[in-house]
């Protein structure tokens, strides 16, 4: 297929995880920041919402100060921010456009009738329940984009190259939360303890809807050695490091047999999968938390740099 | 002077043609017409969203008009029409081989050498080149209008990038749809096997060094361009990739299109870009929608462009006024088809007698297109006059005029009933190393305001279906 | 005269260009006026480096690479021997009808304050040669010529406008004044040799040619207010700078460009002072 067509198919889906990525964030956050005072909030709730989006600069630029109402419009109907919700389904939108007929109608359908729908909320005046209808809304429209993909494409590498978009993204979302709150996962941060770090914890698990999925998998009490386990190594928490990179290689290998040529891209996922097979946390941890994320960061931005090399330009 | 009636043959009578029709016509309560338009307004509305380009609200109401009420040609009427389409066709792709090759009109003084040479569609990059099969013009789209039983004349040759064909094939589809009991009296030429005759028609013409199974691909300019739809839509028919500049990429002189797979070699490219935006590096430098290098692959015999490069020297207004010389001259028969009168401004005389007649006259600009940079005399203002006055005195060369045509009517569901509306027909004829060829018909542009003459779909024109009896 | 020309394009990328194209007609050609006595283009990197020749006559070379290309520069040396022919063109292997150089182009479209210079500097001319020289000294009075240096063409109507202009848009004026007056016109994108009474000189130029039945081609410097001597080498013509452009280029990748351009052009003896 053309370079083009998979390069805007993988697009599309990464923004559309995306949004549905800014929205958990923004949903977790006003959580967090809901609680009594007295559980000792330490204020920067907010700021750390966009640092775990990822745009900490561009919102520096705008804004003078990191509060509820300017990190919710930054990351939701800004149009200067490059990655808010708006503008995620507007390049979603368009780079499915380009590409139509390689879409299934229901696909098209989810991201069409997303955009001119967001353009209703857009020009309403939100309360707190109608934001949080909004938040509910936009991850309704990534679980529709999402599951008329795997419903109704073909299983040729048109679906593949959408579905690597959405784990790389994924991945990248998740090792972002671990990279801005890591630590509070350090073992010496339990000792400090504290009721707050409860709340962040759970936020945590929140952010990448994983709290239930915590329980049914532990069976404890939430402890950070434990989120960790889950959101680093776990295989069968989708949002794990673990989980999207056994993603991320099969596609790649489906890409690679129907090619019948594997190159570089396979060879970095199969890498940076070992890297997460190999380990478990206590190992993780004792050698440093967070060097280990960071090369995590870096092994998946290369990853993506690969496929664009191997496949879309 | 009454236009010509193409139903009742302007006298109230019936012409045979529409016999069917008529009774059908007298049956139907104008509700049931009304709900099929707005059923056939519907099935457009969908598959242009289907097809995808135009979503947000600016572009949303952007569909042409449609009137459910086919135009009808019969088979003798046809027969001549396509004999002097196929005669016109020809001597369009010989004097463009000719101006760009020996030169014979020109030296014969069939048609003045300076109207070639000065005008900027004669493409100097193709002097002296041999396109593939000597086949410049592939598509092209040949305006026709119909003044009596018998006479049809040529309004304009489209040789460039002509577009409507979607329109063609999709009025036939939702026709068939929503009025099958009329296929069921009327015996229609299918128009459907268009793309299939488009695809033969493109792979005759691949490079003699392609393989047998060319590679072949549509390039647009993009998803902002009006006529994207129909690029989408013909990519799809024709089985062959979509794709824009950036897809294509030259080296040593081979065209590739890039894929997932790596580069892969493309042999004949249907391209809807002008000749000016194609390579930034030969023509337009600021064009981005083009391939750079894609002229030096062309040159060096490796791909096919179709049309070729340059083609719009052929459908220049002022080259079309010696249309009827240029067909005689070069396939030494006598016109099948009329040109419209034609008053060159560029000759005194003539422009002595156009600026005497303004109010009278249409007055086109010589390399204007889309009913742009025209005056119709007897619809325009006095200001108006004026203003093409002036041109006309500081720059005759610009422009050409001719008679205000009373174009034949149609039957058309309009507010107030059925009630006849002027139209014309763009039939498509396809060249290639393989013959030509033309699906019966053609698109029939209708202009939808009562008396008006501009079917242009930019100012209010609608479409309709046009049937060729086959019986 | 013997003229030294050494001209180096150097272009830097913040980003790496992945596949680099251009088209360079930076090669002059015989004719009565010049002899090229030798000439070289360098490119300072792997590539493929093609000649041929374009539908004016002129000497094109296709350059293309592939990358990573961070750095890349051309390099062009040659000597051209010259004789003052007072503007007249001949010798040159004409491609192109003159008719062809009556069309408008984008760089040269026409408009009443064109049209109204071109009529008012006629009138101070009687023949058809007088009247053009007229339109060159007018051009000459009235156009403040300003040095090329980062400044882009901008057309015959804005530089009239603007009353200044570089040598490019100059010469745009003249041309399409010219075409107005009857005459073809085309551009030409050259070197001047270093002068002491030339204003525009010492490097790349660009000026006009118009067609007369009567003579054929002749030069017009309106930047400089002459016709073509001894010290100009014509380069490449075309019908306004998008065809004679010494570079036209294209690329993937390479964002943030910058350009260094340095160009001599000087005589080979020292003339001699009175010439």
């Amino acid at each position: 297929m053309l370079s083009r067509t998979a390069d805007s198919l993988y697009w599309v889906s990464r923004y559309v995880e995306r949004a549905e990525y800014l929205a958990r964030i923004l949903d977790a956050t006003t959580r967090l920041t809901n609680l009594p005072s007295a559980y000792g909030g330490a204020g920067t709730e907010w700021q750390s919402a966009v640092a775990t989006a990822g745009c900490e600069d561009a919102f520096a630029l705008a804004y003078d100060e990191a509060n509820e109402r300017n990190v919710c419009e930054f990351l939701t109907f800004n149009p200067d921010n490059p990655s808010s919700i708006r503008n995620c389904f507007a390049l979603a939108r368009s780079n499915a456009r380009a590409v139509r007929t390689a879409l299934t109608s229901e696909m098209w359908d989810a991201l069409n009738g997303a955009w001119l729908e967001l353009q209703r909320f857009e020009r309403k005046r939100m309360d707190r329940e109608e934001f949080a209808r909004f938040l509910d809304w936009v991850k309704n429209v990534s679980l529709v984009f999402d599951g008329s993909a795997y419903r109704t494409m073909l299983r040729d590498d048109g679906y593949w190259f959408s579905r690597l978009g959405v784990h790389l993204e994924r991945a990248d979302n998740t090792a972002r939360i671990l990279d801005v709150k890591y630590h509070l996962l350090l073992p010496e941060t339990e000792q400090v303890g504290g009721s707050l770090d409860y709340f962040q914890w759970t936020t945590m698990l929140r952010e990448v809807s994983a709290l239930t999925a915590y329980h049914w998998v532990y069976r404890e009490a939430v402890k950070p050695v434990l989120i960790a386990d889950l959101l680093i190594l776990n295989k069968r928490m989708p949002r794990s490091l673990a989980s999207c990179y056994e993603s991320i290689s099969r596609f790649l290998d489906q890409i690679g047999d129907a090619y019948d040529r594997h190159g570089p891209a396979q060879r970095q996922a199969r890498k940076t999968l070992a890297s997460l097979s190999n380990m478990p946390i206590d190992a993780v941890i004792r050698r440093g938390l967070h060097e280990f994320i960071e090369d995590f960061i870096t092994e998946n931005n290369r990853l993506g740099a690969i496929i664009v090399d191997q496949y879309l330009q | 002077m009454p236009a010509f009636d193409e139903m009742t043959g302007g006298e109230g009578g019936l012409r045979s043609a529409y016999v069917e029709l008529d009774r059908w016509l007298k049956e139907a309560p104008p509700e049931m017409l009304a709900l099929r338009r707005s059923q056939a307004e519907l099935f457009f509305r969908r598959i242009g969203i289907t097809f995808a380009v135009y979503g947000d609200e600016e572009s949303t109401e952007r569909l042409i008009p449609f009137d459910i009420i086919p135009r009808v040609l019969t088979k003798p009427e046809w027969t001549k029409l396509e004999k002097g389409l196929r005669q016109r066709v020809t001597a369009l792709n010989m004097f463009l081989a000719d101006v760009y090759g020996k030169k014979e009109c020109l030296k014969a003084g069939i048609i003045p050498a300076d109207l070639v040479y000065r005008n900027a569609c004669y493409q100097l990059q193709m002097v002296d080149f041999q396109v593939p099969h000597g086949i410049y013009c592939h598509i092209a789209g040949i305006d026709i209008v119909r003044v009596d039983a018998d006479t049809f004349y040529v309004l304009e040759d489209n040789a460039r990038t002509p577009s409507g064909v979607s329109y063609m094939m999709e009025n036939r589809e939702v026709m068939l749809r929503l009025f099958p009991e009329l296929f069921a009296t009327h015996r229609v030429a299918p128009v459907d096997n268009y793309p299939d005759q488009l695809l033969a028609t493109l792979r005759s013409v691949a490079p003699r060094s392609a393989s047998s199974d060319p590679t072949i691909c549509l390039l647009t300019p993009g998803q902002y361009n009006s006529a994207f739809y129909e690029h989408s839509f013909l990519a799809d028919k024709l089985g062959v990739e979509l794709v824009e500049g950036s897809d294509l990429l030259v080296k040593d002189d081979i065209v590739y299109m890039r894929t997932t797979q790596g580069p892969k070699r493309v042999d004949v490219i249907y391209r809807r870009i002008d000749d000016d935006f194609i390579d930034p590096l030969v023509f337009r430098g600021d064009s981005v929608l083009g391939v750079p290098g894609i002229i030096g692959a062309y040159k060096a015999g490796n791909v096919t462009l179709a049309n070729a490069v340059g083609t719009g020297v052929a459908d220049d207004k002022a080259v079309y006024s010696y249309m009827p010389e240029i067909v005689k001259f070069f396939t030494g028969e006598e016109p099948i088809l009329k040109n419209v009168p034609t008053h060159r401004c560029r000759e005194p005389e003539a422009n002595a007698y156009v600026l005497d007649n303004l109010e009278k006259l249409v007055v086109k600009e010589v390399n204007g297109s889309g009913g742009y940079g025209m005056l119709v005399g007897p619809h325009a203002s006095k200001a108006q006059i004026e203003t093409f006055r002036q041109k006309l005195k500081l720059q005759p060369e610009g422009f050409i005029a001719q008679p205000t045509l009373a174009l034949s009517t149609c039957p058309t569901f309009v507010a107030s009933g059925v009630a006849p509306r002027h139209v014309d027909l763009r039939p498509y004829v396809l060249s290639g190393a393989n013959g030509i060829s033309c699906v019966p018909g053609g698109l029939t542009r209708v202009a939808l305001q009562e008396g008006s003459l501009v079917v242009n779909s930019s100012q209010g024109g609608g479409t309709k279906d046009t049937w060729v009896l086959d019986a | 005269m013997r003229i030294r020309i050494s001209h180096s394009i150097a272009y830097a990328y913040a980003e790496p260009v992945r596949q680099l194209r251009q088209v360079l007609r930076l090669t002059p050609r015989d004719h009565d006026g010049q002899h090229v006595m030798s000439w070289r283009i360098t490119p300072n990197i792997d590539g493929r480096l093609r000649s041929s020749q374009d539908p004016f006559g002129n000497l094109v070379h296709d350059f293309s690479a592939d990358g990573p290309i961070e750095n890349y520069a051309i390099e062009v040396n040659g000597m051209v021997e010259t004789v003052n022919l007072a503007g007249v063109i001949r010798g040159v292997v004409e491609k192109v009808p003159p008719a062809v150089f009556m069309r408008d182009t984008r760089l040269t479209e026409p408009s009443a304050a064109l049209r109204d210079l071109a009529t008012e500097a006629a009138a101070r001319g009687g023949s058809e040669l007088s009247r053009l020289h007229a339109l060159m000294e007018t051009l000459h009075e009235r156009i403040a010529c300003v040095p090329t240096g980062e400044r882009l063409g901008i057309g015959a109507g804005a530089c009239l406008e603007a009353g200044e202009g570089i040598p490019q848009d100059v010469a745009h004026v003249f041309m399409t004044c010219a075409r107005s007056l009857g005459a073809p016109a085309r551009y030409v994108s050259g070197y001047v040799a270093e002068s002491q009474t030339l204003p525009h000189a010492g490097g790349a130029h660009a000026w006009a040619e118009a067609y007369l039945p009567d003579y054929g081609w002749i030069g017009f410097d309106c930047a400089n207010g002459l016709c073509p001597i001894d010290t100009h080498i014509r380069v490449a013509t075309g019908l306004d700078y998008a065809d004679a452009a010494p570079v036209r280029g294209a690329r993937t990748g390479g964002n943030g460009e910058s350009l260094l351009v340095e160009v001599r052009a000087q005589a080979a003896r020292p003339r001699q002072q009175g010439q």
